[in-house]
């Protein structure tokens, strides 16, 4: 039981996956100053916000809208995030948990926080909220078939078992997935997947903040939206970490390989940021049809290479 | 300076309100996002949203159709909050003050903690604005 609440609350749960989320965060956006020829945030500048919003805001809620579905969302939003870390790492890190089929759960898992977005906005009675969270849903429904069409070919190419240690454990004897053709095939539509998934440009039509001014959070302020920053660093390490695990023979973190993990986890996050910086942002017809015809396509033909053992 | 304090003025989220401006303040705003002044540096983005707000920046001249909404909005954000009255207009009325829908200067609205005057104010009066509100 006790190791089971560390896992969740500290390594590599919540405060592990916070810290680094919250480095990712000032990473992506010092990255995206220095394209901009800017001189960016400090360092610490995550925890400024997250402290502020927590500390110093008042918290105002809805009048018109369910109050406690308001105030709920962000924390299940966070337990999502976390347990998605706890599930994901674990078994990238090599610490041998989790249970045979753990990608099926790991898949609700992710899926949480980006629902939770939604029931609270649908809760906060703000049209604006109303018009993120129908966006939200359809882009849902738009990236999660692709993304399981990668995973299917995951599954086969590791000989058809479901559990992550095993498809990590798999890559680390016989070579990354990434470096056969099907392997880079469903890494240009996971990182188009994960793109959505953390709602960034060309994918933030959620919270536009030019046309719906931020959109799905417009009406929160204070502890919860701290709460939602909070729930965004962790899934800003989680879906790399998830892209690594998956492909690129997970994060070892034994010797020299911590040098690796770090870079591939950088590597990941850089090329997020570099995709956000040269994209404008794409409308919601637009990102569907991306999703249903091209992606769909290039997962399907990445699932019968799989098949054929390329 | 404790700790709320500090996190405080460590990360400004700037909300930008136009009650009745000619657009040049506003333009000027944007240019202090720019590579050349980039306001990112010490923690500030625009946000789009007053309920994220910790500054909120007035243009223009409060008009008697905006009066109302400008009070709305300085009610709608979260406190504390920081407010900004940023030009000529808004500090003092500017060219406008004898004007038939004018409803007196920002602070006899709501209360202002910085005046930025300039028609429009240069990126560099905004700057040496912003280091002053953070060093009150």
């Amino acid at each position: 039981m006790v190791k089971e609440l560390f896992y969740f609350l500290v390594f590599p749960g919540l405060l592990f996956s916070a810290v680094i989320g919250g480095f990712l965060s000032w990473f992506d956006r010092k990255i995206t100053a220095r394209v901009q020829f800017r001189q960016g945030p400090p360092l610490l500048q995550p925890l400024y916000d997250f402290l502020k919003l927590l500390l110093v805001k008042e918290t105002i809620l809805p009048k018109r809208g369910s109050q406690l579905t308001f105030l709920l969302a962000p924390v299940f939003a966070l337990f999502g995030a976390t347990m998605a870390a706890v599930f994901i790492l674990l078994p990238a890190f090599g610490i041998a948990t989790g249970f045979a089929g753990d990608i099926i759960v790991v898949i609700y898992l992710l899926n949480i926080p980006s629902v939770s977005y939604i029931l609270g906005a649908l809760a906060a009675g703000n049209p604006l909220a109303n018009v993120g969270a129908s966006r939200e849903m359809k882009l849902i429904l738009s990236y999660e078939a692709p993304f399981l069409l990668v995973l299917l070919m995951v599954v086969i190419k590791a000989g058809m078992v479901i559990s992550f240690s095993e498809i990590v454990a798999y890559q680390q004897a016989n070579g990354a997935f990434i470096g056969s053709v099907s392997g880079v095939i469903g890494f240009i539509v996971l990182m188009m997947c994960i793109q959505a998934k953390l709602a960034l440009v060309p994918f933030d039509m959620p919270e536009g903040e030019g046309e719906i001014s931020d959109g799905i959070t417009i009406e929160y302020s204070g502890t919860p939206y701290s709460l939602i920053f909070l729930a965004k660093y962790i899934m800003l390490f989680v879906l790399p970490a998830l892209v690594v695990s998956l492909l690129m023979s997970g994060l070892p973190l034994q010797g020299w390989h911590i040098l690796w993990s770090v870079l591939k986890i950088l590597l990941i996050v850089l090329l997020i940021t570099l995709v956000r910086n040269t994209n404008p942002r794409v409308k919601i017809r637009q990102a569907m049809r991306f999703f249903w015809v091209w992606m769909n396509l290039l997962a399907l033909i990445a699932v019968i290479l799989a098949i054929f053992g390329l | 300076m404790g700790l709320k304090e500090k996190v405080f003025k460590k990360s400004l989220w700037l909300f930008h309100l136009s009650a009745g401006s000619c657009n040049n303040c506003d333009i000027e705003i944007l240019d202090c996002l720019t590579p050349r002044f980039d306001v990112e540096r010490f923690g500030m983005k625009l946000v789009g949203s007053v309920r994220h707000a910790d500054v909120i920046l007035v243009t223009g001249i409060v008009t008697k159709k905006t009066k109302k909404r400008v009070l709305e909005i300085y009610k709608q954000a979260p406190k504390p909050v920081l407010v900004v009255a940023f030009g000529s207009c808004s500090c003092t009325g500017g060219i406008f003050a004898e004007g038939y829908n004018f409803e007196g200067p920002l602070d006899k609205v709501i209360p202002v903690d910085a005046y930025i005057p300039g028609c429009p104010p240069k990126p560099e009066a905004i700057l040496a604005g912003i280091v002053k509100l953070l060093n009150k």
